[in-house]
Parts: C-alpha cells; structure tokens; sequence
C-alpha cells in the first residue's frame, strides 16, 4: 500500500477537515473552558460525531459501523488536533472499540458507542508516568470479582458510562501476564472518581475501586490474558494519540507560519528573517517526517502486520517530539503575544504537554523501541 | 502465477547464478565500490557482476532499452532491488553518470545524445564526474565564472571548477559553464566533454579524513564541440537544477536505507557492553541512541513515503531539499553517536585493527553531508520560499 492516503481518504480528511473547523474551531474549546464546563465536552458535538458516523469508524458494519481503519481514524483524529476539539472520540470509538473487538461485551456496548450516547474511559495509568504496571487486584468473588486499587489519567473517567478497566487476576505487578480487562458500568458500587482539571483544561479523573464488584461477564476476553484486549487498546490509543498530536503540532505551525507571513518589525514581514526562515524550514521538516510515521503507523496496524508495534512506538515517539518542538516554536515565534491567554497558540502548547504524555512519552516509547532491539 | 511473480523468480535464479560470491560481501572500504571507465581498477568479482547486470540492462533497470536499461516497469525494478537486497548484492556500478547525468540526458537530450551517452554510462565504460562549484560559486552556484567563448562550432572553455568528485578518475566532466556574462542565472549553458581534451588539469584536494576524492579542476583554452551542449544554449541552469534534485534524492538515502538492526547499536554493545538487565551499560549513550533510532526509523518512513509520493506524481518539487537536508544531517548525527559508542578504539588512525581509521575517516567523512549538493542552509531556504511560501527579505 503506498504511503499516502487514498482517494477515500482524502474525501474523508477533507469532509472532516469542514466539519471539525465549523463545529469545533478553537473558539468551541475556549467558551468551554471559560463556563468552566464540567463534563470535558460538547455532549450535542458528540452527537453530530455520531450522525457523521465517526463514532462507528472502527466498528464493523455488520454491527451497524463504518467498517474503517486505523488509518481513517487517524484522518478524524488529525482534525481533532488541529482544532483542539474536546471529543471522546479517541478514548470511546478508538481505544475502548479496539478492547472490545470481538468480546461478548461488543453487543453491549457498541450500540451506545454508534448512536453517541455512550462514552468510555480507559482506567490503565497508576502512577504519573504511564509504564505498564497493573497492580490492582481483581479476586474471585462469589459468581465474578471485586476489584481494588487506584487509577489515575482517566480521561472522561468521571461521567463515563464504561470504565475499561486493567487489573491483575494472577502475578505481579510489572508481570505481562495474569492482567485481566474488565468493562466496568459507571454505576457499579463503591467506584468513586475525582475529576482533576488538566493544564489544557481537559478533565481526567483518579479513579478510587474500593471492592468494586462486577460480574463474571464484564470480563473482556479471557480471564489472566488480558495482555490482549489491553495491548490491543494501547495500540490503537497510541496510534490515535499520535494522529491527534500530528494535528496539533499542524495546527500550531500552521498558524506560527501565517503568523510569520503578517507580523512586521524593523520594517519588515518577520518571515522573511533568515534566523526565523531556517527555524521554520526545520520544524515542517520534523513534521513531515513525523506526518510519514503516524500512517506507516496506521496502515501496518490495519494490515495486521507483526511490524505494527514498533511503528506505533516509533509514531508516538516521533510525534510527541516534533509536537513538541512545534508549540515551542510557536509561542517563542509570537513573541508576547504567545504568551498570552487571549491568542490561540498557547493552547496547542497545552494540548501537546497532555497528548505526548497519554500513552506513553517519547522517552518511554524509545525505550520500549531499544528493549526490542535487544540494547 | 501473475507475471510479477515469474519475474520474481526468473530474476532470483538469475541472480543466484551470475552473482560472484564476493559480491555478496559488505562493503568495508572505498575500494569495494565498482566504478568502471576507461582505467577500471577491479577487484575480483567486480567486473564479472558489472558485466553480468550490464548485459541485462539492470545496471539502470528503469531506463529504456534502447539507452542500454533494462526497460522494467516501476512494479518490476522494485522487485529487482528487493530481490538484490535478499542477497546482500553490492551496487554493481557506482557512477554519477546513473543518479546525475543519466536522469538529466533522459529529459533534456537529444536522441543522438542520448545514443552516443547512455549506453556507455550503463555499461560502465565512460566514468563521469560534475563540473558545477567554483572557488567563488558554491552554495551562491548560479555566479560561476567559468566561461565559454562562442568560437563557430566549439565554445573555447577557460577557468577552474572545484569540488569536483573523482575528477582526477573520471573520463568525461558534465560542466556548467557561462554563455552570457549580462544575465546571471540565464546565462549559463550545460556542456559535456572529454576529461583528455587539451587544456584539461585536475589537482586533488586533501581532505580532513585524510582521503582526496575531491579534486580543482582547470580549463585552459579547452574546445568544447557545440554538439556536446545539453538543452538550449544559456538554459543550463534548468538541467543543473533538474540533476541537482537528483543528486539530493541520492545524497538523503545515503547510509540509511538499509534494514534490519542498526550497526550502531551492535558497536555500542561490544564496545560498552549490556548491564543485568539487557540495557547498554552506558545509559545516556543508550538514551541517546533510542531517540536518534526513532529519527531514523521515521525517516525511513519518510522515505518511503516520498518515493511512493514521486512515483504517484504527488510529491512536492521541493520535497528533495526537505529529504536532503534531514537525511544529511541525521546521518551526521549516527556517526557521532558511532564515535561515542566506539570510544578510544573508533580514534585510532592507521591501524590494521581500525582498518586504517575506516569509522574516524567515515565519520569525518559525513560533516561534507550537509556542504555537498547544496548545503543545509541552502534547503532550509528552499524549504521556506518554496513549500512554506515565506516572503524573500
């Protein structure tokens, strides 16, 4: 398949490119935060995401979706990005949908997701740094289990309907094996939740599961080989976030360059600076590059391809740096103006602090990169 | 079976019977390159496989038949390479009459040009070299000085190019000289002709490696038949720019196209060694390496993202600068990190274990990466004025 999007998928990136800046511009992110909205988003944006069947892209369409790919996902993510657009797109329709897949929990769940009435949450995180480690437990428990133990960087954790849940059934905690992923119901007792507002204004929750029952059947896949469902989920979270960070960090250059192209100082347009010209000549190079690996990224994944971890690691990587370097550019490139609340630039700043932490960081996808290799 | 795959199968056999074993070693130093010409100097085994893939065409699968290629289809020259690949075959024919001149010949020259040119640059006869930099026209190319006096049916060429790789080997020079004193970049034509012509002088250049594949090259009353001008006379800045996206294209997948494990990374390991826990006992060096190789690994997408781009026609024209300019300067960047694996072992100079300084001299050699073919800075201001559309000062 040749590195570039199709004709299908440029139809899609373009209707969704319209849609996204009319729907959810800058603007939409901005009068959310100032009301000090406490939900995290547009529950009637979410619904428009549902009427353009985006909420179904990844679900098959005998089970009433789009039948689309990761790649296809990437395309509405990259919008995402570029916006800034508070969704659940990412965690509900791409990483829960992947848990999901083929579990008896599919049938439940995937309904609400398609009509955009449910909303998921991945409760995998349990320390600052996102590293892998499950250390709570899930015991037996009369006809299924009890489960204890603490989460935190649960995006929506606090008004979702579906809490994706890893917990451990057997080993210890740094062990791959013996993790179990559970769908948990928003309403299951003794599940209490803190909403913390993040530096980008987003919400994510600490999730507190003080012997949080469930039913043998909110188990996703099979009981211990949870590594599944879960490595399943990362994939498709880390690929999505990568999209969604290539739209940030696009977005941000994008108005850095126009930017460049009006501001005049020493009588002159600032972007016709040599100094600045290199600068920004350099930064689309990084996100070209990074453009390059979030669609290797995606296409391996929906090829099925062995090679697809890596790549979803080395995109993660690679966005999160270019990303970065794009919003520090972006700012400093503004001068003061940057560093105001009243311009949109410091936003994209935020956004990529929280997205190139989610999943995984560019040093913790390096490392996991050169533990494969065998250094 | 489609015709690809009998393709793919023929040409396995094929390579399997024609290519000598000791093509299908790695390359260790700068004589293990094939460059044929009139003074071939062979190693064993390199004329054999030059010959054996020039009898085909494959030495330019792509190109047509009748210029000595081997006429295939995009779908079937990628076949070649992976299947070349498969068997770790050295590049039968190293020669800028390929990547450069072939390309430019291809789309500026004239049939007969093209007959009398390609063949023998296919086949490996006629080694070329470029005559573009001048001591006051290297990144500032367009005000070269050399010039060419119209005397009827040959121009009379005098002055001195520099820079100028493998002169002092090559056969024949494709030059940039100027036709017009009043018009800077209009007044530039592209001539080829004999590097024995009388008039003709190279004088290497020692470099920092130690090594003088660059050489000046002077021109003192040298006849140039008209006949040898490439595209109209004063248009040669097109088929120079033209040549010159080519050359960036080349330069960007220098060291990086390979597959597989990083020698790098295999250097640190025996140079530093793996702690109890399977990690390079040297964790800055490790986490230096682990961020260069998600660079690299994504350029390797890069990569083929672009080609797959240029193939469909979708690529911008000035992508290359943006390939050759990240391409250089992260292959800068894996031969410092090679120094740093390599530690006091990669310093020595002239010793057999050091095989005569092959990393110290290859890791001097990529600082001329971001000079050559148009320098970093030089892409970077493509970049702006040309993809990001910033306004000239």
């Amino acid at each position: 398949m040749p590195l570039y999007l199709n004709d299908e998928q440029t139809m899609l990136r373009d209707t969704t490119r319209d849609f996204v800046a009319e729907h959810a511009p800058v603007s939409h992110m901005r009068a959310l935060r100032d009301a000090k909205d406490v939900t995290g988003f547009s529950r009637d944006l979410w619904k428009s995401f549902a009427e353009m069947g985006f909420t179904g892209i990844l679900i098959g369409e005998d089970q009433g979706g789009l039948g689309l790919g990761h790649v296809e996902a990437g395309v509405v993510l990259e919008e995402i990005g570029r916006n800034l657009s508070p969704s659940p797109f990412l965690s509900t329709a791409v990483a829960a949908v992947e848990a999901l897949k083929g579990s008896a929990q599919a049938e439940r769940w995937f309904p609400g997701i398609i009509a955009g009435e449910t909303v998921a949450a991945l409760a995998i995180d349990e320390a600052a740094k996102h590293r892998g480690t499950v250390a709570m437990k899930a015991e037996r428990s009369g006809n299924g289990f009890k489960l204890s133990g603490r989460k935190q960087f649960v995006t929506h954790g606090h008004i979702a309907d579906l809490i994706i849940v890893a917990a451990r059934t057997a080993g210890s905690a740094d062990d791959e094996q013996g993790i179990t992923l559970f769908a948990v119901d928003k309403s299951a007792a003794n599940l209490t939740s803190e909403a913390e507002r993040l530096a980008d204004s987003s919400l994510a929750a600490r999730l507190t599961f003080d012997g949080v029952e469930v039913d043998a059947d909110a188990v996703i896949g099979e009981v211990d080989a949870g590594s599944d469902p879960l490595n399943r989920l990362l994939r498709a979270g880390r690929t999505g976030a990568s999209a969604e960070l290539l739209g940030v960090g696009g977005g941000a250059m994008d108005l850095t360059v126009n930017y460049l192209k009006e501001r005049k100082q020493f009588g002159a347009t600032i972007g016709s600076f040599q100094a600045l010209q290199h600068r920004a000549a350099h930064l689309y190079s990084e996100m070209e590059v990074a453009r390059a690996a979030v669609l290797k990224a995606a296409q391996l994944l929906d090829e099925g391809d062995e090679k697809a971890d890596a790549a979803v690691s080395v995109a993660k990587a690679m966005t999160a740096l270019a990303t970065t370097l794009s919003v520090q550019e972006g700012v400093q490139m503004h001068g003061g103006i940057g560093m105001t609340d009243e311009y949109d630039i410091g936003f994209y700043m935020k956004r990529a602090r929280v997205l190139a932490e989610m999943f995984g960081d560019a040093n913790f996808h390096a490392d996991r990169l050169a533990l494969a290799a065998g250094y | 079976m489609t015709d690809l795959d009998t393709f793919r199968t023929e040409t396995r056999a094929w390579l399997a019977a024609n290519c000598p074993p000791e093509m299908r070693e790695p390359v260790r130093s700068e004589k293990d390159a094939t460059w044929g010409g009139r003074n071939p100097d062979f190693q064993p085994g390199q004329k054999e496989w030059m010959d054996a893939m020039a009898s085909r065409g494959w030495t330019v699968p792509d190109w047509p038949k009748a210029y000595g290629g081997g006429g295939l289809s995009p779908a079937e020259t990628k076949i070649l390479r992976e299947e070349l690949a498969a068997i770790k075959a050295r590049n039968p024919l190293n020669s800028f009459g390929i990547s450069m001149l072939g390309p430019a010949l291809l789309k500026y020259g004239t049939e007969e040009q093209k007959l009398e040119h390609l063949p023998k640059i296919a086949r490996g006869e006629i080694r070329w070299c470029q005559g573009y930099s001048e001591p006051n026209a290297g990144s500032d190319l367009a005000s070269l000085a050399t010039s060419a006096e119209d005397k009827g049916d040959y121009y009379l060429v005098n002055g001195q190019k520099v820079w100028t790789s493998y002169a002092d080997k090559a056969d024949w020079i494709f030059c940039l000289v100027r036709t017009d004193k009043t018009n800077k970049q209009g007044g530039i034509s592209f001539v080829l002709f004999d590097m024995a012509s009388e008039g003709v002088s190279t004088k290497p250049i020692l470099l920092i490696s130690g090594y003088s594949p660059f050489c000046e090259t002077f021109f003192d009353n040298v006849k140039v038949p008209k006949a040898n001008r490439i595209h109209d006379e004063n248009k040669g800045w097109d088929v120079a720019k033209y040549l010159l996206g080519h050359e960036r294209e080349m330069i960007s997948g220098m060291g990086l196209a390979s597959t597989g494990r990083n020698p790098l990374i295999d250097g640190a390991i025996a140079t530093v060694g793996l702690d109890h826990d399977g990690k390079l006992a040297d964790p800055l060096l490790r986490a230096s390496i682990a961020l260069f190789e998600v660079r690299a690994k994504a350029f390797g997408m890069m990569s083929e993202r672009f080609i797959d781009e240029l193939k469909a026609g979708r690529a911008h024209p000035a992508q290359p600068s943006m390939m050759k300019y990240y391409g250089t300067e992260l292959n800068k960047s894996r031969y410092e990190l090679m120094m740093a694996a390599g530690g006091s072992d990669s310093l020595e100079w002239e010793s057999e274990r050091s095989s005569g300084g092959g990393a110290a001299r290859a890791w001097l050699r990529t600082k001329a990466n971001s000079i050559e073919g148009g320098t970093s800075e030089i892409q970077l201001n493509i970049i702006a004025k040309r993809i990001l559309d910033l306004p000239s000062a």
